[in-house]
């Protein structure tokens, strides 16, 4: 179990181990999500990658969803923290494959979506059994005896939720 | 150049295409475009819907669900236009009718709620089975935005079976409005699945579109079956639409969605 979650961790987190890069990947990872700003991009498994060759730094990030209008943000928002961390030669590309899931989302990344109010995605055990869902969780209250409003949310990473026991609406960040 | 292996770093989106300089062999091109061409026009009808829907959460349904569409397209178009020295942009606002490749089904009126979904749930069961296969493509972008956009898919069928079971075993009006929808959009269905010659051009990379009606005749009269509606029996459509032959709908669809970008060519936000 401990093996799996580990493998998990390295392909939703790819940092590298030390030197220049492990200073870039820290600076990018401050970057956040412009439609959900408690997790950062590292949270989200978002952030893929950086190199840097010479003065040259190259970051990697992938979308949530194939239309995801954030992705603009955030390249620019990439750019701006590296530029104030005294790197001027940053370059910011999109990777589709292998595509996101939230299986990579942080367990730190799922608590403070919680704080901020929406209900966090389930985790699915890599290879394990598929995990039958209860009920998502009322993020004001706890309660899990909830209900989805509709599939889509105010964006394409959210299903909208009402909650029967105290009446509010939530939205929960669906498995994906 | 072409990758010659798929990679777990595959450039893909619009911008990532174009800066990293990858271009589509023609032939790719060629069949990359048509497929680009049904994500887009169906995307554009869906955001006629946008303030229009029968209830907010399907204004906001029915936007997501364009704007996955949109992003497909994206993907698509750039890659096609690659081939070219073309932008998306210019693919999409700057072709005239005859030169769009999209199958007849995907530019059809929205027409009444139950409509749209009988459209929604042929593409959906469509663009299912065909970015399901394409994963398999020798090509690795095709690949790659099809394996994207399959888990994508899955939500919009997920959408159109919700409603057509919800109208259809609703009252007798929505019974009878989401048979009139079934009915109109029947018989464009067939030429979802006749030959397209950009498909036959590019074999080992594209789908053979007749490969993939089994599964669509497997789990489509079925789906209908349960919400007690009929399959109707209708001749088809006379299709035409990867040749640029396209029935009356597309003309105004086009020129609602190129006119801001022809009146202005180059603006940018």
């Amino acid at each position: 179990m401990v093996t799996v979650m580990t493998d998990l961790e390295t392909i939703a987190r790819p940092k590298p181990v030390g030197g220049v890069e492990r200073e870039v990947w820290e600076l990018a990872a401050t970057v956040l999500d412009p439609e959900v700003p408690v997790l950062t991009i590292e949270d989200l498994g978002v952030l893929r990658g950086v190199s840097v060759a010479d003065d040259r730094v190259a970051v990697q990030i992938t979308p949530t969803y194939s239309g995801c209008p954030a992705v603009d943000a955030m390249r620019d928002d990439i750019v701006s923290a590296l530029h104030g961390g005294g790197y001027d030669d940053v370059t910011v590309s999109v990777v589709l494959a292998p595509a996101w899931t939230t299986d990579w989302m942080s367990e730190a990344g799922r608590d403070k979506l919680s704080e901020y109010g929406i209900a966090p995605p389930a985790r699915r055990e890599p290879g394990g059994a598929v995990r039958l869902g209860l009920g998502i969780q009322c993020p004001h209250c706890g309660s899990l005896h909830t209900r989805e409003v509709s599939h889509f949310g105010s964006t394409s990473c959210k299903s909208l939720y009402v909650c029967q026991r105290c009446q509010e609406p939530f939205d929960h960040f669906k498995e994906h | 150049m072409i990758p010659n292996q798929r990679t777990a770093t595959t450039a893909l989106t619009p911008e990532a295409i174009v800066s990293s300089h990858t271009t589509a062999q023609a032939p790719v091109a060629e069949y990359a475009l048509g497929l680009g061409d049904d994500a887009l026009i169906l995307a554009q009808r869906l955001g006629e819907w946008i303030a229009n829907a029968p209830e907010l959460e399907e204004d906001v349904a029915l936007g997501n669900i364009g704007l996955d569409l949109l992003g497909h397209a994206r993907s698509l178009l750039s890659y096609a236009g690659s081939a070219w020295g073309k932008s998306e942009d210019d693919l999409a606002y700057f072709r005239c009718e005859p030169e769009f490749r999209c199958r007849q089904l995907f530019e059809q009126p929205n027409g009444d709620f139950a409509q749209t979904i009988a459209r929604q749930l042929i593409a959906s069961v469509y663009f299912g089975e065909l970015y399901r296969a394409l994963q398999a493509s020798d090509d690795p972008i095709l690949a790659a935005i099809a394996a994207k956009a399959a888990k994508e898919l899955a939500y919009h069928l997920d959408h159109s079976v919700q409603w057509l079971r919800r109208l259809g075993l609703g009252t007798e009006v929505s019974h009878e409005r989401m048979q009139r929808g079934i009915d109109a959009m029947w018989p464009f269905v067939g030429e979802l699945f006749s030959p397209d010659r950009y498909a036959d051009a590019a074999p080992g990379i594209a789908v053979d579109p007749a490969s993939l009606r089994d599964a669509f005749d497997a789990l489509v009269p079925g789906l209908i079956a349960d919400a007690g509606l009929e399959v109707p029996q209708v001749p088809f459509a006379r299709g035409g639409g990867r040749d640029g032959i396209h029935s009356e709908a597309l003309g105004p669809l086009l020129a609602e969605m190129q006119v801001l970008a022809r009146e202005h060519p180059g603006a940018s936000w």
